[in-house]
C-alpha cells in the first residue's frame, strides 16, 4: 500500500507541475509541444525493456519486444520530428 | 544498485520537466527537446543494467527496428501531414502501455504470487486507456489522411452502443481486479476497449480533429502513468502525468476556441442551425463581388498594413511558401505584414504556425487571435486564405447560429477583406458566411496556391 500511496503522491504533484509549465507555452509552439510530449510518453520503453529482457516465457518476451518496438518508434520518431520542427522556428531568430 | 537506478530515474524526470520548460520559448525550445531526449536515453540505459534482464538480443532487436521506423517517419514526413504523424505516434505509445501491462500481469501469474489490488487496478486502467488510445488514434489517422470519410459518422443507437461497451469494459476491469490470474479477462478488456476507441472517434468531424488529437495525446500519457503504477516505477508515473496534463490543457484551449464543450465534440453533436438562420441565397444573393488577381494586386500596392489569415485550406493547397513569398515582396515595398492565427485553424493545435515556420516566416510576425483583433480596424487589407468558420461574423451577431459565441478573427472590421476560396461552399459548421457578401469584401475564387502566385506575378509586373 505504501508504494501505491507514494506513487499517487508523485502522480498528483507531477500533474500540478505539468499544468504550471504547459500553460506558459505559447500557441506558436503547440504542435512541437504535442510531438515532444508524445516522445517523452515513449518512456513506457523502460517497462518494455524489462519485459523483453527478463525472458520469463516466450509470450512475455514477445509482448515485451513488440512493446519495445512501438515505444521506440514513439520516442525516436517524436524527438526527431520535434527537433526538425523546432529548427525551423529557430533559424530566423 | 537499485537505489542508484532510482536516482538516475529521478534525474531523467528532472530532465523531462526542464525539457518541457524549454518549450516555453522558441529560442530555448530546441535545447529543451534535446534535454528530453537525453533524459530518455539515461532512463533506458539505466534500465538495461537491471538484474531482471537475462538477455539483450531481443531488446536490441526491438530498439533497432523501432528506432529505424521512427527515424524514417520523422525524416520523411511532410509538415502538412504533421497531424497524422502525431496521431499515429500517440497510438503507438498507447499500445506499448497495453503490451507492457499485459506482460507484467502474465509474469505475476507465472510467479504464482497474488498481486496487490492496486497493481491489478492499474493494469486494467493501463489496458483500457491504452487500447482506446491506440484504436482511436488509428481512426484519427485514417480520417486525417483521407483513408476514411472525414465527416462525422453518426448512426442511431451510437450512444447506447458506446454506453454498453463502456459498461462491459468496466465489468471486465472488475474481473481483472478480482481474479488477477485470469489473463484472458485482460485481453477481453483490451478487445472491448479497442472497439470503444474506434467508435469514440468515428463520430468526430474533420474540423474537430484538433480536440481529438490533443485528447488522445493526453490519454497516451495517462496510459503510461498507469503502467508506471503497475511497475511501481516513478519515472513512468511522472512522465505520464506531465503528458496527461499537457494534453488536457491543449484540449481545453481547443474547446474554448470553438466555444464547444468536450462532450459535444466527442459525440459529434453540432448545435443544429437555428430555424431563423439565413439561407445561402439570402446571404449571398447578388451581393458577392468577385475580383481578379490583378485587382487584388492593385489593392496590395497601396496598402500600408496587411493581415494574412490562414486556415486549413492553406495546408491543403500547400500555399505556405507562396504566402511567405508574397509577404516578403510586400514588406520589401514597405508594407507591414502580420499573420493572424486562430487557435483551431488547421487540424491540430499550432498547425498553421508550423507550416509558416517551414516557409521561413519569423515567429514574431505570427499573432494570436486576441492580439490580432485589438486594432484590426487599422488593417488595410486582410487576406483570408482557406479559412471560413473562424472568420464568420455570425458567431458575434446571430445567437441562434451553431457557432454563436465562438471567438473569431474579426476580419470584417478591416478596411478591405480579400478571401481566397474555391467556391461559396460552407465550412464545417455548414452555414453561409455573411463576410463574403460585405461591402468591403472581395472574393478571389480559385486554388489557394495558384491565386497567391498570380497575385505575386501581377505585383511584379506592375
Amino acid at each position: 500500500m505504501d508504494m501505491f500511496i507514494m506513487g499517487l503522491t508523485v502522480f498528483v504533484l507531477a500533474i500540478f507541475v505539468g499544468f504550471e509549465i504547459i500553460t506558459k507555452i505559447p500557441p506558436t509552439l503547440h504542435t512541437p509541444l504535442m510531438s515532444g510530449s508524445n516522445a517523452i510518453s515513449g518512456i513506457t520503453l523502460v517497462g518494455a525493456v524489462l519485459s523483453a529482457g527478463a525472458q520469463q516465457t516466450g509470450l512475455t518476451t514477445t509482448l515485451g519486444v513488440l512493446a519495445v518496438i512501438f515505444a521506440t518508434i514513439n520516442a525516436i520518431g517524436g524527438f526527431m520530428v520535434t527537433n526538425r520542427m523546432l529548427a525551423m522556428f529557430k533559424k530566423k531568430s | 544498485m537499485s537505489a542508484l537506478i532510482n536516482i538516475g530515474y529521478l534525474v531523467a524526470s528532472v530532465l523531462f520537466i526542464l525539457g518541457l520548460k524549454g518549450l516555453t520559448h522558441p529560442r530555448t525550445a530546441v535545447r529543451g527537446n534535446q534535454l528530453g531526449a537525453v533524459g530518455m536515453l539515461l532512463a533506458v540505459v539505466l534500465t538495461l543494467t537491471d538484474q531482471q534482464i537475462v538477455s539483450y538480443e531481443m531488446i536490441i532487436l526491438g530498439l533497432i527496428i523501432g528506432g529505424a521506423i521512427g527515424a524514417v517517419l520523422a525524416i520523411k514526413i511532410e509538415m502538412t501531414s504533421m497531424p497524422e504523424l502525431v496521431a499515429v505516434l500517440n497510438g503507438f505509445g498507447g499500445i506499448a502501455s497495453v503490451l507492457v501491462a499485459g506482460a507484467a500481469l502474465l509474469e505475476s501469474t507465472l510467479k504464482a504470487e497474488v498481486p496487490l489490488m492496486q497493481l491489478t487496478i492499474a493494469t486494467a486502467v493501463s489496458g483500457l486507456i491504452g487500447a482506446v488510445t491506440f484504436w482511436g488514434s488509428l481512426v484519427a489517422f485514417g480520417k486525417l489522411k483521407g483513408l476514411i470519410g472525414e465527416n462525422a459518422v453518426l448512426f442511431s443507437g451510437q450512444q447506447v452502443i458506446n454506453s454498453m461497451l463502456a459498461a462491459a469494459a468496466l465489468a471486465l476491469s472488475c474481473w481483472v481486479v478480482i481474479d488477477p490470474t485470469s489473463v484472458m479477462a485482460y485481453w477481453l478488456l483490451v478487445g472491448v476497449a479497442s472497439v470503444l476507441g474506434i467508435l469514440l472517434v468515428i463520430p468526430v468531424g474533420g474540423a474537430d480533429m484538433p480536440v481529438v488529437v490533443a485528447l488522445l495525446n493526453s490519454y497516451s500519457g495517462l496510459a503510461a502513468a498507469a503502467t508506471g503504477f503497475v511497475l511501481s516505477n516513478n519515472v513512468l508515473i511522472i512522465t505520464g502525468s506531465l503528458v496527461g496534463a499537457s494534453g488536457i490543457i491543449l484540449t481545453q484551449i481547443m474547446c474554448k476556441a470553438m466555444n464547444r464543450s468536450l462532450t459535444n465534440v466527442l459525440f459529434g453533436v453540432m448545435a443544429p442551425a437555428g430555424e431563423g438562420g439565413p439561407t445561402a441565397d439570402e446571404v449571398y444573393g447578388g451581393k458577392v463581388k468577385s475580383a481578379s488577381p490583378e485587382e487584388v494586386a492593385v489593392l496590395f500596392e497601396t496598402a500600408r498594413r496587411v493581415m494574412i489569415v490562414p486556415g486549413y485550406g492553406m495546408a491543403v493547397s500547400q500555399a505556405q511558401y507562396p504566402v511567405a513569398t508574397l509577404a516578403a515582396l510586400l514588406e520589401s515595398r514597405g508594407t507591414t505584414v502580420e499573420y493572424a492565427v486562430h487557435p483551431v485553424a488547421g487540424r491540430m493545435p499550432g498547425h498553421m504556425n508550423v507550416l509558416l515556420a517551414e516557409a521561413d516566416v519569423p515567429y514574431e510576425a505570427l499573432k494570436d487571435m486576441d492580439e490580432s483583433n485589438q486594432d484590426i480596424d487599422q488593417v488595410d487589407v486582410a487576406l483570408v486564405i482557406g479559412a471560413n468558420d473562424v472568420v464568420n461574423p455570425l458567431a458575434r451577431t446571430d445567437p441562434s447560429s451553431p457557432i454563436a459565441g465562438m471567438p473569431i478573427i474579426d476580419v470584417d472590421k478591416a478596411r478591405t477583406v480579400v478571401i481566397i476560396k474555391r467556391s461559396l461552399s460552407p465550412g464545417f459548421a455548414g452555414i453561409p458566411n455573411p463576410l463574403f457578401s460585405l461591402d468591403n469584401s472581395l472574393m478571389l475564387f480559385g486554388d489557394g496556391k495558384k491565386m497567391v502566385l498570380d497575385i505575386i506575378a501581377a505585383l511584379k509586373e506592375a
